[in-house]
């Protein structure tokens, strides 16, 4: 086993790691993970969550202290739902738009991500569900920090 | 480095009156591997020891034991990590060799070693940007008690590694579940890491080494993984066997981090098939 593991480890150095990894978001080819997230119900749960959570932490909450809390609901229940890709249209403004001017540090954006994974796992999310809508959210963090 | 500090640093961490360590997230800064860099077990990562994002800063302290029967390793030291860009970190390396002094009649019952380390990321990042996060590093070292190293063959007392460590986090990559991979280029001489100093009477220059962790994150707090790290072999008295590892991590919050693993080790100076158990604890501030 070790004979295996050790040929493996070795193929997987430096060249193949500095490859692209992350491309810009692409529509999901199905609505599994819509599913695997309850769907708009579930979703929607996860939503109210967030902001539950981001109401208490003391980290980030300053910079909702202006937000309009239920378009902000509104918009993040469509926006969810098409990144799990989900039958809905996301009206909200782009990302660099919404967050220009907040000047969000990457400690932010991780506060925020681990606001959402508790919401998740309280509503008994799968670990590989959460995974999946985190990965779709991962490109995103550019157009949102320091702007 | 001395006990003093160590000591004086697991007391802040262990209080809670130290500020909650930085904004990255969970586990992203690894355990703390034997040479004292943030990294696995065994192998140093790109990442930065602790949990300090831009304009932060954070570290780590450690304890690292490895019991093969023969050997028992012992390794603690501490990091400190500023901004995301630079880790300093320390280590002290001892090595209970009473075994083998008992069989080759040696007057030394262990070997030590101090590391000094420094990691510079280059660029890219563990899970957000394109590109994976890239550190280059180096490693300072010094055997403390050269007398049986100079015995067997060893070159000199003290020297450097450099290393380039490439890490990336593949967010549900394996059925969903969060993928680690690291690889690891060192530049080194050291034998068995320079517990036996560095260089040789079989060689005596510095070799091109291939390490790698995979891991697979089961959750935010559990972690299981694979590693491997290939050696030189500069001593003509005995094999120095590549290394290899599998470990389980425990990240219960950003304060503590507990890592158990089982490491085949193979020849050690003349003793073969070093297997045992690697049980780490980190405390990040």
């Amino acid at each position: 086993m070790f004979k295996l593991l050790s040929r493996a480890l070795s193929g997987c150095g430096v060249v193949v790691l500095t490859a692209c990894t992350s491309a810009a978001s692409y529509p999901l080819p199905n609505d599994s993970l819509y599913q695997a997230l309850g769907g708009q119900a579930g979703i929607n749960r996860v939503v109210e969550g967030l902001l539950y959570r981001i109401a208490d932490d003391e980290r980030i909450v300053h910079h909702f202290a202006h937000t309009d809390i239920l378009r902000l609901q509104d918009k993040l229940q469509e926006q969810f739902c098409v990144e799990a890709g989900g039958p809905c249209e996301y009206t909200g403004d782009s990302m660099a738009e919404v967050h220009a001017g907040f000047a969000i540090t990457e400690s932010d954006f991780n506060a925020l991500v681990e606001d959402l994974i508790a919401a998740m796992t309280a509503e008994g999310v799968p670990v590989s569900a959460q995974n999946r809508l985190l990965q779709r959210l991962v490109p995103m963090r550019g157009d949102i920090i320091y702007r | 480095m001395n006990r003093t500090v160590v000591a004086a640093l697991l007391a802040v961490c262990s209080s809670g009156v130290a500020a909650a360590p930085g904004g990255r997230l969970l586990a992203t800064g690894g355990a703390s591997s034997i040479e004292g860099a943030a990294g696995g077990g065994i192998v140093p990562w790109a990442v930065m020891s602790g949990y300090a994002a831009r304009d932060e800063w954070g570290g780590t302290a450690f304890a690292t034991r490895v019991d093969t029967g023969d050997y028992q390793l012992y390794s603690y030291g501490a990091a400190l990590s500023l901004g995301n860009r630079v880790e300093v970190s320390v280590a002290r390396q001892s090595l209970d060799i009473a075994a083998l002094a008992k069989a080759a009649s040696l007057t030394e019952k262990t070997l030590n070693q101090d590391i000094y380390g420094l990691k510079l990321r280059l660029f890219g990042d563990l899970i957000y940007d394109r590109m994976p996060q890239v550190a280059l590093g180096a490693q300072y070292k010094r055997q403390r008690n050269f007398l049986v190293p100079s015995q067997v063959g060893a070159a000199r007392d003290s020297d450097t590694d450099y290393y380039l460590a490439a890490s990336r986090l593949y967010v549900g990559a394996v059925g969903g579940y969060n993928l680690l991979l690291n690889g690891t280029l060192r530049y080194s001489r050291a034998n068995e890491t320079g517990l036996l100093g560095f260089g040789g009477d079989r060689r005596d220059s510095r070799s091109l080494l291939k390490e790698g962790t995979a891991a697979v994150l089961l959750n935010p707090q559990w972690v299981v993984g694979v590693e491997y790290r290939e050696k030189p072999d500069n001593l003509s008295f005995a094999g120095e066997s590549d290394w290899q590892d599998v470990f389980v991590g425990y990240f219960p919050n950003k304060q503590l981090a507990l890592v158990a693993g089982w490491a085949d080790l193979g020849e050690v100076a003349t003793l073969e098939a070093q297997q045992g158990l690697y049980l780490s604890l980190q405390l990040s501030y």
